[in-house]
C-alpha cells in the first residue's frame, strides 16, 4: 500500500464503540486535566475562527459604525443584490473557478511525470540534488516570487524587454498592461512553485509500491509505458483522489498571494487577474464596502463549503477508504 | 523495478531498465528544469550587483556588464529599517512556532485518546473550521476591533497559532504511534494525564513535533498577508512586508534612511539607486530561507509521510 500524503492523515477518524456511557459531569471530573490542555486552543479556535463564522451575519446588514454589528439594520438581501448586479461578481467567479480548475490538472499531471521520471534516474545523488532544487520555489514567499516574475517582465528593464526580445528581434511587450499573456504566466508561476511540494508526495506513493509488481511486469515483457499505466499510476489512485478532491473542495478559494502579488495590483490586468478572494479584500479594505465584501466573501464560504461536501461525496462513491470524512 | 529503487535493494533488474537514450533524455530534462529553479534567483542577486547606472542603460541581465556593490553598501549605511525588521520576522516566527506547537500539542493528546468520551466531538470542533469559514471581514473585525489588535506583534503571531490540519496529524501521529498499554501501565503507577504527556507522549512524538515545527516556521517567516493587513503603521514591519513596501515604492526605503537624507543633505546630486538597491533588498530578504532551505527540504521530505496512516 502505498504511504498517504498528510492530507490523509484527517481520513483516520478511529471512532471507539466500547466507551460506556457516562454523565457529562462524570467526564469532567475524570478528565477535568483535558479540559486545561485543550482550553488555549478552544479559545483561539472560538477566536479566530467560531466568532467570524456568526459574523456571516454582516452579509445581511447594513452596517454602520455608530451602531456596531448586532445594531446596525438588517438589510436582507440587498447586498447580494448590488454584487450581482455589478460586472465584478461573474468576473470573479470566471476567473476563481478557471484558473483553479486549471492548477488542479496542472498540479495532477506535472507532478506525477516528473516524480515516475526522477523516479527512473539511474544515479540517486542526481535523482535527490534535481528534486531538492526544485522544492526551492515551494520555499519562498509570494512577496519574493513578485520580485522575480518581475525581474523578467519589468517594463522598462525586465529582462524579457531588455535582452532576450531585442535579440530575437521580436517588439517589446508592455506585460503588466498585457491582458491575455496572464492566463498563462499564473499557471506556469502557480505550477512551478508547487512542484517540488507535489513531486514528493508523488514520490513517496511510487516508492512505496512493491518491487514485486515490476519484477513480474518485465518477466511478462511488458514495456516502461505499460508498467507506467498498469502498475503505477493504477497503485498510487488513492493518493492521486485524496489529493484531487482536496484541491476540488478549495475550488473557490484562490491562491491570494499568486493574484495580489505577482500581477503587482495592475488595474489594466483585473479583468484576468481578480479573483473573489482579491475582490473581497480590495472591496473591504481598499475602497472600504462591508455589504458587498462580507457578501462575496459568504457567497465563497457556502458554495465552497457545500463543494467539499459534494466532492467527498463522489469519493465515497468510489472508494469509501479515501474519503475525507 | 523502478531505477530509484534498485540502488536501494540489492536485486537490481537489469533488464528493466530505461534505454540509454531515454534515460539521458530524462537527464537532460531534468538540468534544464533545475536551472529553471535557479535561474530567476539568479537574475536578482546579479542586478543586485551591478552598477546602478549600467541597469538603467542595459536593464536586467544575467551577466553584470560593471560590477557594483553600491547598492548593499546604500542598504547597510543606515540599517535600522533592516536590523529592525529581521528582530521583528525573527521574533514572530521563534515565538509563534513555539506557542503554536505547545498550543497544537495540547490540544491533540486528549483528542487522540479512545477512552476520553468528547474526543470525537473536539476533533470535529477543530476539523469543521477546515470546512467552513466566516469569511475576511468578519474575521478582519474580530481582531482589528473586538480585540484591538491592528498593529500590534500579536495580530501577526495569533491568526497563524492554530492550524486545524496540523492538530489533526498530530493526533494521528500520538494515536498511532504510541501504544496504549504504555499509557495504561503508566496510569496504573500512578501518573496524571499532564504527566504522561510530558514525559512519555511528547518524547515519543518528536518526530511529528518537528515537521510541524518546520511547517509552522516556513508559514511565519513567509507571511505577509497578516501584515498587509494588520500593519498600518511603519513600525512593526517584518522583512516580508518590507520587501512588499519596497516593491510599491522604493522611496520607502530612502526615507527611513537618515543616509539618504544625510548624503542628499551634503552632496545635493545624490542619485538613489532605486533599481539595485530594490533587488538587494530582496537578496538580503531571502539569504535566511535559502541557507536553510536545504536542511528544511530534507526534513519535510521525511515529515510529509510522518503523519500518514499506516496501512
Amino acid at each position: 500500500m502505498a504511504k498517504q500524503a498528510p492530507e490523509a492523515a484527517a481520513a483516520a477518524y478511529i471512532p471507539r464503540s466500547s466507551v460506556k456511557k457516562m454523565s457529562h459531569l462524570r467526564i469532567f471530573r475524570k478528565y477535568w486535566m483535558f479540559y486545561v490542555m485543550m482550553l488555549p486552543a478552544i479559545v483561539l479556535l472560538v477566536l479566530n475562527n467560531y466568532i467570524p463564522m456568526f459574523g456571516i451575519i454582516i452579509a445581511f446588514k447594513n452596517i454602520n459604525y455608530a451602531d456596531g454589528i448586532l445594531g446596525s439594520p438588517w438589510s436582507g438581501l440587498r447586498n447580494f443584490e448590488y454584487l450581482f448586479k455589478t460586472s465584478d461578481a461573474w468576473i470573479i467567479t470566471r476567473n476563481t473557478l478557471l484558473y483553479n480548475s486549471g492548477f488542479i490538472v496542472l498540479n495532477l499531471v506535472f507532478p506525477i511525470a516528473f516524480a515516475i521520471m526522477l523516479n527512473e534516474i539511474r544515479s540517486r545523488f542526481l535523482a535527490k540534488l534535481h528534486q531538492t532544487i526544485m522544492f526551492l520555489p515551494y520555499f519562498l514567499s509570494m512577496v519574493v516570487i513578485s520580485y522575480l516574475v518581475f525581474g523578467f517582465m519589468s517594463d522598462e528593464h525586465g529582462y524579457l524587454n531588455s535582452s532576450l526580445l531585442p535579440s530575437l528581434g521580436l517588439e517589446k511587450v508592455q506585460w503588466y498592461f498585457t491582458q491575455e499573456v496572464w492566463p498563462y504566466i499564473l499557471p506556469i508561476v502557480n505550477t512551478w512553485k508547487s512542484m517540488g511540494y507535489f513531486t514528493v508526495i508523488y514520490m513517496a506513493a511510487i516508492i512505496g509500491i512493491d518491487d514485486e509488481y515490476y519484477e513480474a511486469a518485465t518477466i511478462d515483457g511488458a514495456s516502461k509505458w505499460k508498467q507506467m499505466t498498469s502498475i503505477t499510476v493504477p497503485l498510487i489512485m488513492p493518493v492521486i483522489t485524496i489529493m484531487t478532491l482536496l484541491q476540488i473542495g478549495k475550488i473557490f478559494n484562490a491562491d491570494f498571494g499568486l493574484f495580489f502579488q505577482v500581477p503587482r495590483e495592475s488595474g489594466v490586468l483585473f479583468p484576468v487577474t481578480n479573483v473573489i478572494d482579491t475582490y473581497v479584500y480590495r472591496t473591504f479594505l481598499t475602497v472600504g464596502d462591508i455589504g458587498l465584501s462580507s457578501a462575496a466573501g459568504l457567497l465563497q464560504s457556502v458554495v465552497g463549503f457545500t463543494l467539499v461536501f459534494l466532492s467527498n461525496w463522489v469519493v465515497r462513491r468510489i472508494n469509501k477508504e479515501n474519503a475525507l470524512f | 523495478m523502478e531505477a530509484a529503487e534498485a540502488t536501494q535493494s540489492s536485486g537490481s533488474n537489469p533488464k528493466n531498465q530505461l534505454s540509454v537514450p531515454a534515460s539521458l533524455g530524462i537527464n537532460v530534462f531534468f538540468i534544464i528544469y533545475s536551472l529553471l529553479c535557479i535561474i530567476p534567483l539568479l537574475l536578482i542577486v546579479m542586478v543586485s550587483i551591478t552598477d546602478e547606472s549600467a541597469v538603467v542603460r542595459n536593464g536586467y541581465q544575467f551577466i553584470p556588464s560593471k560590477f557594483d556593490l553600491g547598492a548593499y553598501q546604500f542598504l547597510f549605511k543606515d540599517a535600522t529599517q533592516i536590523l529592525r525588521s529581521y528582530s521583528i520576522s525573527i521574533f514572530v516566527t521563534i515565538v509563534g512556532t513555539v506557542l503554536s506547537l505547545v498550543i497544537m500539542a495540547l490540544y491533540a493528546y486528549p483528542i487522540s485518546r479512545t477512552d476520553f468520551p468528547h474526543a470525537k466531538f473536539f476533533t470535529f470542533f477543530v476539523f469543521f473550521t477546515m470546512l467552513f469559514s466566516g469569511g475576511l471581514v468578519p474575521w478582519y473585525l474580530v481582531y482589528a476591533q473586538t480585540l484591538d489588535l491592528k498593529d500590534t506583534l500579536m495580530a501577526l503571531i495569533m491568526p497563524l497559532l492554530v492550524a486545524a490540519f496540523f492538530v489533526l496529524i498530530i493526533r494521528t501521529f500520538f494515536q498511532t504511534t504510541i501504544p496504549a498499554a504504555i499509557l495504561e501501565s503508566a496510569k496504573i503507577d500512578g501518573a496524571g494525564e499532564l504527566t504522561i504527556f510530558l514525559k512519555i507522549v511528547l518524547p515519543l512524538s518528536l518526530p511529528v513535533l518537528a515537521t510541524v515545527a518546520l511547517f509552522q516556521t516556513l508559514t511565519y517567516w513567509n507571511d505577509w498577508f497578516l501584515s498587509l493587513v494588520f500593519i498600518t503603521k511603519d513600525g512593526n514591519i517584518t522583512v516580508q512586508y518590507l520587501m512588499y513596501k519596497t516593491m510599491l515604492n522604493i522611496q520607502f526605503l530612502a526615507n527611513n534612511s537618515t543616509a539618504a537624507a544625510a548624503i542628499t543633505a551634503a552632496g545635493g546630486t545624490f542619485r538613489f539607486p532605486s533599481e539595485t538597491v530594490r533587488m538587494a533588498m530582496v537578496v538580503v530578504g531571502i539569504g535566511p530561507i535559502i541557507f536553510a532551505y536545504p536542511f528544511f527540504q530534507k526534513y519535510f521530505v521525511k515529515g510529509l509521510t510522518v503523519g500518514a496512516v499506516k496501512g
